[in-house]
């Protein structure tokens, strides 16, 4: 096949998939690939991750992947882990990867089901925080304040006003024995995660953080930047629970302030005007709030 | 094109779609200033960063021109160029 050699020879996602310029959901995938390797069975829910990967004919994907509805990406992968069993074929695995609309909202009573029932499936959230391959509406994931375009920014509107719904936490309070949150701006850290997560039976969560240039806006370079500004904010905690007691946290090195984050996006610049700063300082306290949580910086 | 029973689609056959052709900055290497650390070919998200005997090379058959490999490279090695054709 044309454009076999290179990078492509051994990938498990290749080139030519029509994700955007910079999109940190792609490098996810690539990664997480690389650390369940092949023998595993991907199904993913409608999202950025299935238009960009299933352009009839055209698959990026060395491993048997498939799609269905919104809302039923638990129960498929359930369904295939229960045959994978019945066949006694233990060496391949079920693996999710869907985004946060599916994950947080849409597919969410579905999540609780395969999470209750304890079936053998790694459900994976990428998060970019909104529904980015319909244009932006707000989901359960987007951040307080982001201006998203269900909900946005106006004379009576600062964004959405809502808390992001801590999904790790309720994953977690299903007696998930793993749980983590992980960021494509810490890669090795994403992979030892997914490696990890995979060396466990039963259900486990991986929720990772995916900067989306498009519908963040930022210039696509800036991608893993932006990643970890977020988490040496303290908006993007990251950190692993095993059998619902916290095991292990990314420590913040250098505390950066929220605005450092918010001021690089143009999904939050209306927080940067003059009557933001009351706002500004919700974040720094949801921020501030989640480094005292978890410990994520070391007092001397 | 031909519809397969199940719709089903062979693996890897999106390397039939180019889309290097959606460039409009072409990133380039400096291989005296490249330390072969490998980071731009981590943080490619579509594949096109190789290396051969630990000398890296950009795939611009598929090469978005994003800017991520030049933007983390440690020591400044890729510059971005504009792309004229």
């Amino acid at each position: 096949m044309n454009g076999e050699r290179g990078a492509n020879k051994e990938a498990l996602f290749v080139s030519g998939h029509r994700a955007c310029h910079g999109c940190g959901l792609a490098l996810a995938v690539r990664h997480i690939l690389k650390a369940t390797g092949p023998d595993v069975i991907v199904v993913t829910p409608t999202g950025c991750l299935e238009t960009f990967s299933s352009p009839y004919g055209y698959s990026p994907w060395r491993v048997p992947w498939i799609h269905h509805l919104f809302e039923n990406a638990p129960a498929v992968a359930s369904g295939i882990a229960a045959a994978l069993s019945a066949q006694k074929r233990n060496n391949v695995r079920v693996v999710v990867i869907g985004g946060d609309g599916s994950t947080f909202d849409i597919g969410f009573g579905a999540l609780s089901g395969m999470l209750e029932r304890g079936d053998d499936v790694l459900y994976i959230c990428t998060d970019n925080g909104a529904y980015m391959n319909t244009g932006g509406q707000r989901s359960g994931a987007t951040p307080t304040y982001s201006s998203t375009t269900t909900h946005p920014v106006g004379r009576k509107s600062m964004g959405k006003p809502q808390l992001k719904k801590d999904l790790p936490a309720i994953v977690a309070d299903h007696g998930t024995p793993y749980v983590a949150t992980a960021s494509v701006a810490y890669l090795k850290d994403l992979r030892k995660k997914v490696e990890k997560a995979m060396t466990y039976h039963g259900p486990r969560y991986i929720q990772i953080d995916t900067p989306c240039p498009s519908g963040w806006g930022f210039s696509s370079e800036l991608a893993l930047e932006i990643g970890r500004l977020g988490v040496n904010c303290g908006l993007v905690p990251l950190f692993e629970m095993e059998n619902g007691s916290l095991t292990r946290v990314r420590k913040i090195r250098k505390k950066l302030q929220v605005t450092e984050y918010l001021k690089a996006q143009s999904r939050f610049k209306h927080l940067l005007q003059e009557d933001g700063s009351e706002y500004l300082k919700e974040l720094q306290e949801i921020a501030d709030q989640n480094i005292a949580k978890y410990a994520l910086i070391t007092s001397s | 094109m031909k519809i397969t029973i199940g719709g089903v689609v062979k693996g890897g056959t999106s390397l039939a779609y180019k889309t290097g052709s959606w460039r409009d900055q072409r990133p380039l290497i400096d291989l005296d200033l490249c330390k072969a650390c490998g980071i731009c070919e981590e943080v490619c998200p579509d594949n096109s960063v190789y290396a051969e005997d630990e000398i890296y090379y950009i795939d611009y058959e598929y090469c978005k021109g994003c800017g991520l490999c030049a933007h983390e490279c440690p020591v400044d090695a890729i510059e971005m160029v504009l792309e004229e054709k």
